[in-house]
């Protein structure tokens, strides 16, 4: 098959950007997005100029480093697929491609469609955790937790932290990104005891790292390639609410 | 070969007791002592996360480098199956014991005892640790921690979430480190290559890094230095590893003096998705864990072109099952691996290429269901239906083997130093604990196994007889000559100016290494190999081209700094390969085998760790540690 891409390319944050157009012809349709970019860098480089730089690493669709817009959307057109996995059956003959990087402010651009997410650590950092030191630790079945929780927890725990949530969103909120790791340890009696904490910390630096506020829209979850749902963000909703209403609880006595 | 001169340091004294008796023997520092010290951390994964987290917990400064532009990017995370642990919660005659047994016995007894046996006792702490973290592991509906079983074992005392193991441990630990992270006792330096080890007085002392972003070379001086850098399959180009794993880090330190060991021991995990066309960049995994309920078979017959489901029962080879009724599916990796090998180069192999078996749940589908099969496996259904086009519920899969993991890596002492002082080596980066073979979900128990219980201890003695640097070296002339050889070096790869893509030639040396140094090797095949890498190597220097600015973000720059170590490792590889005339675990020398066709052991003449000296103009410099066995008896695997 032939494809036609449009690429963005940008050399640095502080330089501008520009769409290039490149044109790709007798490609495999069982190769996957990734290996047709292979292609296209290498076939860059033959003629001694600069190849498309992406992230990626796993190309198993776990590690989260792929992502860009295709045609206008995180990840492309396959439901529940990362870049990496998807393949190029997924587009037909002679199709046009847009590849642009993931928008926000809060994702600033490193190198053409790659960007820079150091933001979501930065929110992990502040509580997405509990605290216990190594060794510390109790006998492993000392802890009983119910299957149907630990397997809720373990579905918002599947966050890739990828960033299409926030590309999807047209606030660049990070609420699916920060409600999943709130719903994973909130669910769990271990992650509890920090629970109030954690969202309020948590919540206050995805506002001070410039993403949007959410609105419900849903699109975030919509483009998930891990299927990460909105009852997330009713948990983190309702964590956050219990948050505020005992520290104002406090601060009354 | 009488000439036994590494010492593992490993303790005397009654193995179950050992490591504990050592543990209290170790010198301790206080919170504010710890403070004083500055540790450097490479890699982030399992291993370096724990590590650095748990050494921030002490008191110590850890600042941690990876290539990655976060530590939950790294490799760890693709672990799928699970993690060993001797908890016999199954009540199925587990212990400690018996897995420090199956480990040595997986790793076709040429691991060292010693370590083994503390890995298997510390694995009961790991499982505490990351339940303690909020590690979301499969249970049972009673609410209790569920197991399953992995191969080269009878007992269930496998840990795992979904498909995802190594996903949900590498985010525990990542948390535990964001956690010191935000109480500044971790600096992490994302988007960061190490690209040489600095010695100051024969001591490791710091490294040069290149910022992946502006491609500034850096200098870091702290008081000892800890790789965590993982394996390097990718030396075979195709491999399961992610894109960017690498020897680069490893290597360097090599080159510094540190000591190479078993380099050939490199791991063929059976069950993989088969490579499809030239394109492909790399292969993808189906977890071990599936050969639980999968049933691998091949038609009776050579060439059959029928369809699977068109082959009746009685002309289907389950050949596993067939030569091995004990273990059946179950055996080892290494044994599975070379049995699919031989039924494709008998004629029997399947699919387009002939270089694929089939992996079927078919009776596993009829006699527990799709749904149950569908909550065990749901995830890798997925994945195999998204790379194949196939739906693996209703025609089975295709499987190959492909490159793994590497058993080989830096040589350790018991306290997991490198023969360069102060320069330790953590998780699969290490040589240490799974011998010529590993198990199956036996790598994310040892990387964390090193990460949390057992480098923070050691290295914290080591530091505790060492004054603090107390301040930044940088401006010594040690730093200054390595950084000027780093950049010099970068500067020659940039005027090469020829015609190839760094991947291309990656691809042709790639294939050399695995038809040479792959699932089989012989004599003539090394022999060989010793004489086309150099031409690969000289083909590096004239042919590559690096478009760009080394300033900048250079993606093929990163590579050919990955790709030109790969080349010179894969010339040791098949020293190592070449030296030792005996068939072992993975090491499947054919000159060496029973009329069985099973590895044939030499323990008269190479029971012994490979540890190799670089040179940079002459042949590399064998040492050997001579490995003593005095609680287990030697025997030849049997998994019939």
């Amino acid at each position: 098959m032939n494809v036609n891409l449009k690429i963005w390319r940008q050399r640095s944050g502080s330089t501008k950007g520009v769409l290039k157009s490149y044109r790709l012809e007798n490609i495999d349709p069982n190769i996957s997005f990734l290996e047709m970019m292979d292609i296209l860098n290498i076939k860059l480089v033959k003629e001694k100029k600069d190849p498309v730089t992406f992230d990626h690493d796993c190309r198993e669709g776990i590690c989260g480093s792929c992502g860009f817009m295709i045609n206008g959307r995180p990840h492309g057109p396959q439901k529940a697929t990362t870049v990496c996995q998807l393949h190029m059956r997924a587009f037909n003959n002679e199709d046009d491609i847009l590849l642009e990087p993931f928008r926000a402010e809060s994702f600033p651009v490193i190198k053409d469609l790659s960007v820079d997410r150091k933001a979501f650590d930065r929110i992990i950092s502040s509580g997405g955790y509990i605290s216990t030191n190594t060794g510390e630790a109790p006998e492993a079945n000392s802890i009983s937790i119910d299957k149907e929780y630990a397997d809720e927890a373990f579905l918002s725990s599947a966050c890739i932290g990828c960033g299409a949530c926030v590309a999807a969103c047209k606030n660049s909120s990070a609420m699916l990104f920060t409600s999943a790791k709130v719903s994973h340890l909130s669910l769990l009696p271990q992650g509890q005891r920090e629970g109030k904490d954690r969202v309020a910390k948590m919540v206050a630096t995805m506002d001070d790292e410039g993403f949007g506020s959410c609105t419900n829209t849903g699109a975030c979850s919509a483009e998930c390639p891990k299927e990460i749902g909105q009852v997330n963000i009713a948990r983190l909703n309702q964590e956050y609410i219990s948050s505020s209403l005992s520290s104002f609880l406090k601060k009354k006595e | 070969m009488t000439e036994f001169n590494l010492f593992s340091k490993a303790p005397n004294g009654e193995l179950h007791t050992k490591w504990e008796d050592y543990k209290k023997s170790l010198k301790k520092l206080a919170p504010e002592d710890a403070n004083k010290y500055k540790v450097i951390v490479i890699g982030t994964g399992l291993a370096g996360a724990s590590a650095s987290a748990t050494l921030a917990e002490h008191g110590f400064n850890v600042h941690a480098f990876s290539f990655h532009e976060s530590p939950r990017r790294a490799h760890s995370i693709a672990a799928q199956g699970g993690i060993n642990a001797a908890k016999n919660y199954k009540s199925d005659g587990d212990s400690v014991m018996r897995l420090f047994y199956d480990t040595i016995k997986g790793g076709d007894f040429r691991s060292r005892e010693e370590n083994v046996y503390r890995l298997a006792e510390i694995s009961k702490n790991i499982i505490d640790q990351c339940v303690a973290q909020g590690v979301p592991f499969a249970r049972e509906y009673g609410g209790l921690l569920d197991n399953r079983s992995f191969g080269g074992v009878q007992v269930s005392r496998t840990f795992y979430a979904r498909g995802q193991t190594g996903q949900q441990l590498l985010l525990g630990a990542y948390s535990a480190l964001s956690r010191q992270m935000e109480k500044k006792k971790v600096v992490f330096y994302p988007r960061h290559d190490m690209l040489d080890v600095v010695l100051v007085d024969d001591k490791a002392k710091g490294i040069v890094t290149r910022n992946l972003v502006n491609g500034k070379i850096e200098t870091h001086s702290a008081d000892i230095v800890i790789l965590a850098t993982g394996g390097y399959s990718n030396v075979y180009y195709l491999s399961t590893n992610a894109m960017a794993s690498n020897v680069t880090a490893n290597w360097r330190a090599h080159r510094k003096g540190a000591l190479f060991a078993n380099p050939s021991f490199t791991q063929i995990h059976p069950t993989c998705i088969p490579v499809k066309n030239d394109f492909q960049s790399k292969l993808t995994l189906m977890s071990e864990s599936l050969r639980n309920d999968g049933r691998v078979w091949v038609p009776k017959k050579k060439n059959d072109q029928r369809k699977p489901t068109e082959i009746p029962e009685e002309e289907r080879d389950y050949y596993l099952e067939r030569i091995y009724p004990a273990f059946g599916n179950l055996v080892p990796r290494d044994v599975a691996s070379r049995r699919a090998k031989e039924v494709c180069d008998e004629g029997r192999g399947i699919g387009p290429t002939g270089f694929a078996v089939y992996l079927d749940f078919q009776k596993a589908i009829e006699e527990k269901g799709e749904d149950f099969i569908r909550e065990k496996y749901g995830n890798l259904f997925d994945m195999y239906q998204n790379i194949t086009n196939e739906n693996p519920y209703e025609t089975p899969m295709k499987i190959y083997p492909a490159v793994h993991y590497t058993m080989g890596g830096l040589w350790v002492d018991y306290n997991l130093m490198t023969t360069v002082k102060g320069l330790f080596s953590i998780g699969e980066s290490n040589f240490s604990d799974h011998g010529a073979n590993r198990l199956g979900a036996s790598a994310l128990m040892q990387g964390l196994a090193d990460g949390y219980f057992v480098v923070p201890h050691t290295a914290m003695d080591f530091l505790a007889k060492e004054a603090p640097l107390m301040k930044d070296i940088t401006d010594r002339p040690e730093f200054k000559e390595a950084k000027d050889k780093t950049e010099d070096e970068i500067n020659r790869l940039m005027k090469v100016d020829g015609k190839m893509a760094v991947d291309e030639l990656h691809r042709e040396l790639g294939k050399i290494v695995w038809d040479k140094i792959g699932m089989a090797r012989n004599e003539a095949g090394l022999k060989e190999a010793l004489t086309e890498i150099p031409k690969i190597k000289e083909k590096f220097w004239n042919d590559i081209s690096i478009p760009g600015s080394d300033k900048d973000v250079n993606q093929e720059l990163e590579k050919a700094l990955r790709v030109k170590d790969f080349i010179e490792l894969a010339e040791l590889m098949a020293f190592d390969a070449l030296d030792r005339n005996e068939s072992c675990g993975a090491h499947f020398r054919e000159e060496y085998q029973t009329e069985e066709n099973e590895a044939e052991r030499n323990d008269q003449d190479f029971k012994y760790v490979a540890a190799w000296d670089y040179s940079e103009n002459d042949n590399p410099k064998l040492f050997r540690e001579e490995l003593k066995y005095s609680n287990v008896k030697l025997k030849t695997r049997s998994y019939k």
